[in-house]
């Protein structure tokens, strides 16, 4: 599934110009430790994180992922913002908490 | 009469996906079909086929009122038509309604599948967001689509290839060292992961393959962010030779007091403020092991750590001919 279809299917709002929103999702990583995501999430993934600060955007980038889904409502720092401009990191936010959020995208994709 | 039981003993390699077998799953209907299609109206007489099926040699034509498909007319209802002598029956008496049809968007496999199922040598493609057909899709359509796609793969395979193994051919020395360096700010999050990001875009432009470049730059991002974390800066460098990468890291301060407990997965001495932000999970000196063919981190208390990781280019960048011999 594209994360254009992703995106509508659940309201999620996209923050910043420049991503490539029709790219394949191959799954989906949630976590907080930047430690963790480095190391396990895969190439073409999205990531649920409530981490808002820059360095969310180097970890997405060096990791190739789709893109990240900030939760609970949090909103990204200017930085982050500017960064993932510049990186094309399409960068979403969603009132729903982690739990939450997973549960739908698990719905829409499955166990990728 | 007895019958040899029907067992099939896998293929070599049945196990390994093919490269066409990735692709089918991987494109879509909509990126192989033909889109510039003859329709003809339900109004129109079946006579008024038979020249449309002899000039453009085809062997079905999708029936379409407006835009919408609402049947499928065949060389075979023809000729029926013409041995009852009803050449001046309309299309739609004459029409198979019960289309099979595809979606726009539906991977090639699907479309493989149905053909081998049904024996047809078409399906209409209608748009899943609109409902008018799109395309008709043959199985001409899919080999031609595929071969292109491996055309396409192949050449930028090629070039990748090309880059890669020339880059250091090119050059023309008895020893060839290429040296990247990169200052690292302690304490300065905003601007932490620009080292390893920028190591990553510029192995990426030298060719090197994706794979390690990948392993490189987990590891530098890690060592990266322990600069950042614990020091006041430091130093990166990443040197590439035709048979590995390796990079070093190095700051002056404070020192590791225990290197074999700071190795464990887990152990971290950061701050809550530092844990907050999702970094001093414990993982950085474990990931950066996991990433590196070989790993040597030195530290003195007071003094400063220095880090060096190598990564293996083995084979992936053609410049090991002398092995042979």
């Amino acid at each position: 599934m594209i994360l254009a279809t992703i995106i509508e299917k659940l309201g999620l709002e996209v923050k910043n110009a420049g991503g490539d929103l029709t790219n394949e999702v191959t799954g989906v990583y949630v976590s907080d430790l930047l430690s963790d995501v480095m190391a396990n999430s895969k190439e073409g993934q999205l990531w649920v994180t409530l981490q808002v600060h820059p360095n969310i955007v180097a970890v997405a980038t060096l990791k190739d992922l789709a893109g990240i889904i900030l939760v609970n409502g949090r909103e990204p720092e200017r930085e982050t913002l500017a960064r993932a401009e510049e990186e094309k990191i399409p960068l979403m936010t969603t009132r729903l908490p982690a739990f939450q959020l997973a549960g739908k995208l698990y719905g829409l994709i499955g166990e990728c | 009469m007895t019958k040899e039981p029907e067992e099939r003993s896998p293929a070599p390699g049945e196990k390994d996906i093919t490269k066409v077998q990735e692709l089918v799953y991987e494109m879509k209907v909509n990126q192989v079909m033909a889109t510039d299609i003859i329709t003809v109206s339900p109004h129109n007489l079946m006579s008024e086929l038979r020249v449309l099926l002899r000039e453009k040699r085809i062997s079905g034509v999708p029936v379409v009122e407006g835009t919408t498909l609402v049947g499928l007319v065949s060389i075979e209802d023809f000729i029926k038509c013409l041995s009852e002598g009803k050449m001046n029956n309309l299309v739609k008496d004459r029409m198979s309604c019960n289309v099979m049809t595809m979606y726009d968007d539906e991977p090639l496999v699907r479309a493989v599948e149905e053909f081998d199922r049904r024996g047809y040598g078409r399906f209409p493609v209608i748009s899943r967001e609109t409902g008018a057909l799109v395309g008709v899709i043959t199985k001409g359509d899919i080999i031609r689509g595929l071969l292109k796609r491996i055309e396409i793969d192949y050449h930028e395979e090629e070039i990748h290839h090309y880059r890669a193994s020339h880059f250091f051919e090119d050059i023309i020395a008895d020893k060839t060292t290429l040296i990247f360096q990169y200052k690292v700010t302690g304490k300065d999050f905003s601007r932490a992961g620009r080292t390893s990001s920028g190591l990553k875009r510029t192995l990426r432009r030298m060719g090197i393959p994706p794979k390690i470049i990948r392993r490189v730059a987990i590891a530098t991002y890690e060592a990266e962010m322990n600069i950042v974390v614990f020091t006041d800066g430091g130093e990166i460098t990443a040197q590439v030779t035709p048979r590995e990468i390796r990079v070093e890291a190095v700051d002056s301060g404070p020192g590791i007091p225990d290197i074999k407990k700071a190795m464990e997965p887990g152990f971290s001495t950061a701050p809550d403020w530092v844990r907050n932000l999702g970094f001093g999970a414990g993982m950085g000196l474990t990931n950066i092991r996991k990433c590196a063919d070989t790993m040597r981190l030195e530290s003195t208390v007071g003094k400063g750590t220095r880090l060096e990781i190598a990564v293996q280019l083995n084979g992936a960048v053609k410049h090991d001919l002398s092995n042979h011999h």
